[in-house]
Parts: C-alpha cells; sequence; structure tokens
C-alpha cells in the first residue's frame, strides 16, 4: 500500500466523513476537508507523527465559484519527505479556526491569507496586516481587486510588538523603546525592527514588514507565464537564476513536459553559482555588520567574476531571466563551461581566504558563537528550511531528498552544524559553496551535447533565424505571442532547494493564457518569523548579528 | 601712524569704493566655483537602497568599479551628513513616508539620484502598492535607466550630476518643490 493509501485509511478510519475527499494531481496529493474540521485534522496529523513541518498556508480566491474562498495548507514530513496538500473550502465572509494552535509557523502565514483575501482566522493571536500599508482598504489578492489601484500612505506606524501592543512605560522598569529601519545600514534592505529595551538587554521585539511589497503575485495573475520569468528574477535578486528555475520547474511539471539534457546541465550550473553568490552576499553583509569591512571587499571581487559568466552568457548581470518554459533562452557561447572551471578555480581560491579571515576570527567568533542557537526541534515548528536548518543539525537538501535535475548522479555533501547558531549557520554556507563548486567541476566537465530547449511550437518560441526567415517560424511567432502557453486545468505544488531553503510554487492553472494563481513559498519568510522570539532576552549588538545570518531578502519576504 | 597706512584705514572707505571694488573684482564668482569643484568632488552619498539595484549599488560601491573615484566613497547612513540620495530600487507606497521624511532631514545643498526604474517610474510593477516614481515625491536630479542598470550607468549619472553642480545648472524642479504633495 503506497504512503498516500495508508494516509488516506488512517485518516478515514479516524474521522470517517463522507465530506473528506481524497485525490492526486500532478504527484501531489491532496485531501480535502470540510472547515469545521480543519484544526482536528491538523492536529491529528501533526499528533499522529505523519507531518512536522507547516510548510506552507495561502488563500485562493475562485471569484464566481460557492463556496468563494480556499485555504490551502502544505505539509512536509522532515522523516520520509510525504506532502500533503489540504484544502479547505470557505464562504465569503465565514471565519475558519486558526491553525496556530498546532503550527505555530502558521501565525505570519495566516496574517497573510487575513491581508490579501480578508479570510478571518479565529482564534489567532493578533489577527492584523502583514504586507500592505495600514491605511490600505481591501483586500488586494482577490480577483475583483484592480491591480493597478494604489492608495497612498503618508504616515509611519508607531512602534508596535509581535504580539500586536504598543510601546507602553513601565513604572518599575527603566524601558526604552528602539527602532531600527526600515532605512538603516543593518537591516540592508527594507526591514523594520522595533524592541523595547532595559540597559542593553531586548525585552520584547517586533518587526514590520511589507516594505517591499511589489504585488508579485498580482502581478503573476496579470502576466502570460512566459512574461512572468522576470517577475521571479526580482524575488530573491541575490541569487535570481534558482527563481527563474523553480517557476519554471513548476510550469514544466504542470504541462508535463521534460527538458533535455543540457537545459538540465545549465540550470544546475546557474543554480550553484547562484547558491555561492547568495551566500557570497550572505557572509560579507553580515560581517559588515559587525564591523568587518574588509570581508565584503574580498568577498564582492569573488561575486564580480561570477557577475562576468552571466554577462557572458546573457548580457544581464544581475536579473538574468534565462530560463523559459521548456528549457533556456538560448544556448551556452563556445567556451562558457571552461570559463565556468575558471571562475570555480577562482573562487575556490578566495573562499579559503575568507576561511582565514574569519574562521578563527577572535571578534567574529565571539560575536557569532553561541548567539541565535536554536535547537533541530523548535527550527522544524517554525519551518526552517535550507542552511539555517542544517545549521540546527537537521540535514534536510531537497537536491539529496527529492532530487530533480539529476543531482542524483552527483557527488557532494550536505554540510550540518550542530547548535544552529550564527557561527554555525556561517560554517554551513562557506561548506556549501564549496560543494556547490565540486557539482560545477562534475557538469562542467560533462556537459551533455543536443538542445538547450524543447521544440514543441505550443510552447517555446522559433529562433530568430526562423522568425524572420520563414513563414512557418513567422506564423508560429505570432501565435504563440498572442495566445500564449496554455497549461491544462489544475494545480501543482513544486518546491526546489533555492539559497535561503526550500522555495516552492503553488501554481493554479484555468487553462487560460495566464496563471490564475501563483503562491510563491518564501523560505525567509517562515525563517524570519522566528527572530523576535529569537533575539527576546538577549543583547541589542546580538539582533544584528542574527538579523544577517538569517539572509533575509526582502524581494522574496515581502513578494 | 604713516599717511601712508592711513589712506586705506577701514573708516576712510567710501561706499562707492566698495561699488568699485565689486565690479572690477571677480572674486565671488571665482569662490563659487570653487567651490562648486569642491562639492561635485566630494560627493557625499546616502545608499537607500531597497532591493535588486541595492545589490548594484554594493558593486557600484564594490572593488570593480569603485565609486570612490570620483570621490563619493564617503558613505553615510545619517541623512544630516549626506548630500547625495541614491535611491536604489523600488519605492512602496508603504515606504513613501519614510523616503520623504529621510529627503527632508537632509541638508542644503542636496542632490537626488534616482537609480533604476523602479525608483523612477515604478518600472514594471504597475501594481497597487508601488509608487509610481519617487519623483511623485521627492525632486529628482538625475534618473538612471535600466533594470537594473549597470554600474558603468550608475557612475555616468554621478558624473552626469558633477557636471551639473560644476555648472551650476539651475534646478527648478528643486527650486519649485514645496513638499510631497505640491
Amino acid at each position: 500500500m503506497s504512503q498516500f493509501e495508508v494516509l488516506k485509511s488512517d485518516v478515514m478510519q479516524k474521522f470517517g466523513d463522507e465530506r473528506f475527499r481524497f485525490w492526486q494531481a500532478h504527484r501531489n496529493d491532496v485531501l480535502e476537508v470540510p472547515k469545521d474540521k480543519i484544526v482536528e485534522v491538523l492536529q491529528f496529523l501533526k499528533d499522529s507523527g505523519k507531518f512536522d513541518v507547516l510548510m506552507d498556508l495561502c488563500g485562493v480566491d475562485y471569484l464566481g465559484r460557492d463556496p468563494r474562498f480556499e485555504v490551502v495548507y502544505h505539509l512536509f514530513n522532515s522523516k520520509n519527505f510525504q506532502r500533503l496538500r489540504i484544502r479547505a473550502p470557505l464562504k465569503e465572509g465565514e471565519p475558519i479556526d486558526s491553525a496556530t494552535s498546532v503550527w505555530r509557523s502558521a501565525n505570519w502565514f495566516e496574517r497573510e491569507a487575513y491581508d490579501m483575501f480578508g479570510i478571518v482566522f479565529k482564534g489567532h493571536p493578533a489577527l492584523r496586516k502583514i504586507l500592505t500599508h495600514h491605511h490600505f482598504e481591501g483586500h488586494p489578492l482577490r480577483k475583483d481587486y484592480d491591480a493597478n489601484h494604489q492608495q497612498s500612505c503618508k504616515d509611519v506606524n508607531p512602534v508596535e510588538f509581535e504580539d500586536g501592543s504598543r510601546f507602553q512605560e513601565d513604572p518599575d522598569r527603566d524601558l526604552l523603546p528602539i527602532n531600527i529601519g526600515p532605512s538603516h545600514p543593518a537591516t540592508h534592505g527594507t526591514l523594520r525592527v522595533m524592541a523595547a529595551l532595559e540597559g542593553e538587554k531586548v525585552i520584547k521585539a517586533g518587526v514590520e514588514l511589507g516594505f517591499l511589497h511589489r504585488c508579485f503575485e498580482k502581478m503573476a495573475e496579470t502576466h502570460p507565464y512566459n512574461q512572468v520569468i522576470p517577475y521571479t528574477d526580482r524575488l530573491n535578486y541575490c541569487s535570481a537564476p534558482m527563481n527563474n528555475v523553480g517557476y519554471c520547474k513548476t510550469v514544466e511539471s504542470l504541462l508535463g513536459v521534460e527538458i533535455p539534457p543540457k537545459a538540465k546541465a545549465m540550470r544546475i550550473i546557474l543554480c550553484e553559482f547562484s547558491r555561492i553568490i547568495d551566500h557570497i552576499v550572505c557572509i560579507g553583509a553580515n560581517a559588515v555588520d559587525l564591523g568587518a569591512l574588509t570581508g565584503f571587499f574580498y568577498l564582492f571581487e569573488l561575486r564580480e567574476r561570477v557577475y562576468s559568466l552571466f554577462e557572458k552568457l546573457c548580457g544581464a548581470r544581475l536579473t538574468v531571466a534565462l530560463t523559459r518554459v521548456g528549457g533556456m533562452s538560448h544556448d551556452a557561447p563556445s567556451g562558457w563551461f571552461e570559463d565556468c572551471l575558471e571562475t570555480a578555480k577562482y573562487i575556490r581560491k578566495g573562499v579559503s581566504e575568507i576561511e582565514g579571515l574569519l574562521n578563527e576570527n577572535k571578534i567574529w567568533m565571539q560575536r557569532t558563537q553561541n548567539i541565535g542557537s536554536i535547537s533541530a526541534e523548535d527550527a522544524l515548528a517554525w519551518g526552517y528550511t535550507g542552511p539555517c536548518l542544517r545549521a540546527a543539525g537537521v540535514g534536510l537538501d531537497l537536491r539529496k531528498t527529492e532530487p530533480y535535475y539529476g543531482y542524483e548522479t552527483l557527488d557532494f555533501d550536505v554540510p550540518v552544524g550542530t547548535t544552529g547558531d550564527v557561527y554555525d549557520r556561517y560554517l554551513v554556507r562557506i561548506e556549501e559553496m564549496k560543494q556547490s563548486l565540486k557539482i560545477i567541476e562534475q557538469v562542467c566537465k560533462n556537459v551533455p551535447s543536443g538542445d538547450y530547449t524543447i521544440r514543441d511550437k505550443s510552447i517555446v518560441l522559433p529562433e530568430k533565424k526562423d522568425v524572420y526567415g520563414n513563414i512557418e517560424g513567422l506564423m508560429n511567432h505570432f501565435m504563440l505571442v498572442m495566445k500564449g502557453i496554455k497549461p491544462p486545468k489544475g494545480e501543482i505544488y513544486e518546491a526546489t532547494e533555492a539559497a535561503n531553503g526550500e522555495l516552492g510554487f503553488y501554481l493554479i492553472s484555468d487553462g487560460e493564457q495566464k496563471p490564475y494563481r501563483l503562491r510563491v513559498r518564501p523560505p525567509c519568510f517562515a525563517i524570519y518569523q522566528s527572530f523576535p522570539e529569537q533575539v527576546t532576552g538577549g543583547l541589542i549588538a546580538d539582533v544584528i548579528s542574527i538579523l544577517g545570518s538569517m539572509n533575509l531578502i526582502a524581494g522574496e519576504l515581502d513578494r | 601712524m604713516s599717511e601712508a597706512n592711513k589712506k586705506y584705514a577701514v573708516e576712510d572707505v567710501q561706499e562707492a569704493d566698495v561699488q568699485q571694488l565689486l565690479q572690477t573684482n571677480a572674486m565671488t564668482t571665482r569662490l563659487e566655483d570653487w567651490a562648486a569643484w569642491g562639492q561635485k568632488n566630494s560627493l557625499w552619498p546616502l545608499p537607500y537602497g531597497t532591493a535588486c539595484c541595492g545589490i548594484e549599488l554594493m558593486s557600484v560601491m564594490g572593488p570593480k568599479y569603485d565609486l570612490a573615484r570620483f570621490g563619493a566613497e564617503v558613505v553615510r547612513f545619517s541623512p544630516r551628513q549626506a548630500d547625495m540620495l541614491i535611491v536604489a530600487g523600488t519605492i512602496t507606497e508603504k515606504m513613501a513616508p519614510v523616503l520623504i521624511h529621510i529627503y527632508e532631514q537632509m541638508l542644503e545643498p542636496k542632490y537626488v539620484l534616482s537609480m533604476g526604474a523602479c525608483a523612477s517610474s515604478g518600472g514594471f510593477y504597475r501594481a497597487y502598492h508601488v509608487l509610481q516614481g519617487i519623483d511623485k515625491v521627492i525632486p529628482v536630479d538625475v534618473f538612471v535607466p535600466g533594470c537594473p542598470p549597470t554600474p558603468e550607468a550608475v557612475l555616468d549619472g554621478v558624473m552626469l550630476l558633477q557636471k551639473m553642480i560644476e555648472s551650476k545648472q539651475p534646478r527648478p524642479w528643486k527650486d519649485n518643490w514645496k513638499g510631497p504633495n505640491s
């Protein structure tokens, strides 16, 4: 009996409800649950050890359908890597019970669903807006909200803590409210951190996000499939190609197409270089915040090398938009793979230089060791993925657990830490860079021949020489641009191992040329959620150290 | 006191003499030029990096492109100490009041460089939460196109600003600016 069959019989035995529906769609297991049973079901699935991580929670608006809304939960088992999607339909104006009593990581996700769709979660500790500004009226991801309807904001929210409370004087203690950001050198980006201090100790903390909420999900709903690719670039802009790959892989899976080996190889190389440059920004910025400016100059030189490689491949440096649904946008120029090997060699040397600068640096060690420690259980409960989870001792890596593009044939290790503190995160990132170099070297020495894209006329645009050279090419180009790619009706959740952790795309297609709904599961959103708890009780100086080690990329956090 | 020295004593200088002195002497304009030369070569940037452009701005500051060559390496995160605001990245509606606040805190003379498509016009985010160009709320001196612009383009923008300072180009957009709602 398959895992899914076992799950099905266990759930039916426990609940025996006629209204439960099970099915499988595009290799995803789906369970539909009536909304009044949702918390019971989630609690059962957690307690019986079937699923221990709430990967994602989001809302969907099916305008014109009754019930109109749906709350979708994506569960994950960190032991046997099983996944389950739970859908709970919901009428307009009806509340649903909050999942925060089962998984604390549901907190921000529910706030987001409330902000975007107006879905009310009963029993949520502090249900309020999270991404849009406080004067914003309406719920923008509802289908009847116009994507181009801006609402201006005149002032800034006062200091507010994670539990939704405002700062208050304490007659017994000398408390000081402090606000860091959203424009502050240590928040590199647009984060806003607020705290109540007693001396140098953080008594209470809170964060505000949404300062870079660029409406990615709404933009995806208003653009054809291929035009969404540049928007994905700007999610985690420190490692743009990884987002391209994650998105295209999702659409390809929905279409049911397999990309050629050469495209896979190119995608692996791009992803691993991106992982390296992402870790470079993270380590470099973290070190700058703690006063080590030298590391930044060393590391950015390496980053420039990788930029040159990207530039050679496509002309762009940062936001490359290199992939297309069905493969790559174009082939690598001659000698590019040799250049990759050269660059990898250079970076290997550079990484060891950084290790020399930081690994046993007294100040660096004192500022990072035993700072921001987190246990493996806590990390999983918060929905940690990626280097931060591995630093806490859980060796989860999608490239190993659910391999794609032939990662299973490559020789590389997954580094893990022990305490999950800032120093461990640093060490894990350094080791991952070395492992990525190993992968790049293996792939570059053995590049498969053949085409860089599939040649399905209903998916991939013809070559320019055909567009300008013959009538079939011209017509094919015209039809595809006008009508676009039309994946079949259905929905799919696909995840790839991005630099920050699991980057998931939940795509719903209604058979038209634009996605009906494209939900991004951003890795650092879940990680950042634990931040107020992590810094409370510590020193204000450690706030900066922990913030840097989480590698929060505002584009991905706020979308 | 000798006869010769007495001739130039302050109390003896007539108003007419002063007028004549000012007309025949180019000292005032030269001092302005001199100040402009100093100003253009020692711009202190405030890097207001919010998104992708912020990462590219790091490259501008980094070892390869090195903005220091143009005298603008003293990066200040305090608006009180900076005279060139580089807005690098998307400004959302939520961020706009913060940007205005920071601009208003900067001391004169101050310049604004809008880096990239998002800051200049909202870029391809024609979206409900994105400000459609920072010139809606603050006066902008130089727009640098690109998504993100290459570091060379940013350097070009800085050089353009330097030329504007050197030639003392009039800036009506700045002079007529009353506030974010004007």
